[in-house]
């Protein structure tokens, strides 16, 4: 066992990992935080998805050990004092979710998107948030929503 | 789907990571961007006893132009290719390539050296190296060692890298400024791996095809360039009718398909055809 410092959401968790274990599983086993959710372990649905230094990252794709030290962000982070932050508000405006199995996924690739600050058009949106799997919405509300956002923040495109 | 136990040991140079593959041999695995050997520990088809991750190993991502080549760091992550800030042919070349990786989050992590030494046959990179006959730079204890691209790849997931060698660099021929190149790929879903894919790279004088090059990708075991189709291109100019001449040479040129739940050997074969004929036209279009 190895003892690792991650700073998940602005709080400093001290965990012992083997090796082995995933960021994810380490995540919610190692930190309690049962949001990031594991789906295909093998990188190809995108549910896992937390931002490493603020960069997105497979959570089932990277080992706990490489992250000691890290700032890990996941969507317990995202609220704003208990309340829906812009994205989370227009997931439930725009129904983007049904299941919600996918929905933490795609909130933190959606927020690196977002805060990524430069303009998106929906081409590119589409082919970023396809990196993602969802089995329930058909995605057209997830994009609507994450849309919505670019377009409230300037991030609409249309210098693109 | 948890990977086996294994020992992590961080290497901060590639001298250490040399180091650690000669005290480990075989039972060592080098984890670069982690993007396929992870998925493929995960489903316990490899159980290194030893994983040297060499993710810190400090200026080990770049481009750089060195006369007559590019050197390209083991590290470079995908992503990087996007806006290589290359100028020429091959500059316009990689981010065309790049895009068709996987999926954006996988681009940022994965890494160059990582797809070349995983030597998977729909690698678009192996393609690329195989096509323009790169030069693999591996590193051991004993020192360096240039290993030209046509040795380098043995079989499906299997190189010329020894037990104790790690990908360190690689460098591709910097083509002047009367190359084109074109890339096509053909896969059932977007980021999915390609079931086959095509470099082409041509070099115009006068109208006329000069020098050509035609890689494949995805139809077999290792990406193979295609003598029949560069030689049915040589001396020609830059014409459809000539470009599907050499695509179809191509397809037929290849004895040893690979076959899989996905295609079985006449449909490789016809997208061979397809993806030549495509990737050619991009020469000509975009390149």
């Amino acid at each position: 066992m190895t003892r690792i410092q991650l700073n998940v959401n602005e709080t400093i968790h001290d965990v012992e990992v083997e090796p082995r274990h995933s960021l994810v599983d380490t995540l919610r086993e190692g930190c309690g935080l049962t949001g990031s959710h594991i789906g295909c372990e093998h990188g190809v649905c995108g549910a896992c998805t937390v931002l490493v230094d603020d960069q997105p990252v497979r959570g089932c794709l990277m080992f706990a050990v490489q992250a000691d030290g890290k700032d890990i962000r996941t969507v317990e982070g995202l609220d704003d004092d208990g309340a829906f932050n812009a994205l989370q508000q227009a997931f439930h405006e725009h129904h983007a979710l049904q299941c919600g199995f996918c929905t933490p996924g795609m909130l933190m690739l959606a927020t690196w998107i977002v805060e990524r600050g430069l303009p998106v058009d929906d081409n590119e949106l589409r082919e970023i948030m396809a990196s993602n799997l969802c089995r329930c919405t058909g995605y057209r509300n997830i994009l609507r929503a994450v849309r919505a956002v670019l377009d409230a923040s300037g991030q609409d495109g249309a210098g693109a | 789907m948890k990977p086996a136990s294994f020992e992590y040991v961080t290497a901060e140079s590639w001298d250490a990571a040399a180091a650690s593959l000669a005290e480990h041999g075989d039972d060592a695995l080098i984890l670069a961007g982690g993007q396929s050997l992870v998925p493929v520990m995960n489903f316990r088809l490899a159980q290194p006893a030893v994983l040297v991750d060499v993710n810190v190993i400090p200026d080990s991502a770049y481009l750089q132009i060195d006369g007559d080549s590019l050197r390209i760091g083991a590290l470079t992550r995908h992503v990087r290719f996007e806006a290589p800030g290359i100028d020429g042919p091959l500059g316009r070349l990689l981010p065309r390539i790049a895009h068709h990786i996987a999926h954006l989050p996988i681009r940022m992590r994965g890494t160059f050296g990582g797809s070349l030494a995983h030597a998977d046959p729909a690698s678009e990179w192996c393609t690329l190296a195989r096509t323009l006959d790169a030069v693999m730079i591996a590193q051991s204890v004993t020192g360096e060692r240039r290993i030209a691209a046509a040795d380098f790849f043995h079989s499906a997931l299997a190189t010329d890298l020894a037990d104790d060698e790690v990908l360190r660099e690689v460098e591709l021929p910097a083509l002047g400024p009367d190359w084109r190149c074109g890339f096509a790929e053909f896969n059932r879903r977007a980021g999915d791996f390609a079931i086959v894919q095509s470099v082409a790279a041509i070099e115009l004088h006068e109208g006329q095809i000069v020098s050509a090059r035609i890689g494949v990708g995805g139809a077999t075991e290792t990406p193979q360039r295609s003598g029949a189709a560069e030689k049915a291109l040589l001396g020609g100019a830059p014409t459809s009718e000539l470009f599907a001449e050499a695509a179809g040479a191509a397809a037929d040129a290849i004895e040893d398909f690979l076959t899989d739940q996905q295609a079985n050997a006449d449909l490789r074969r016809d997208l061979v055809r397809v993806m030549v004929l495509r990737a050619l036209e991009d020469a000509v279009s975009a390149g």
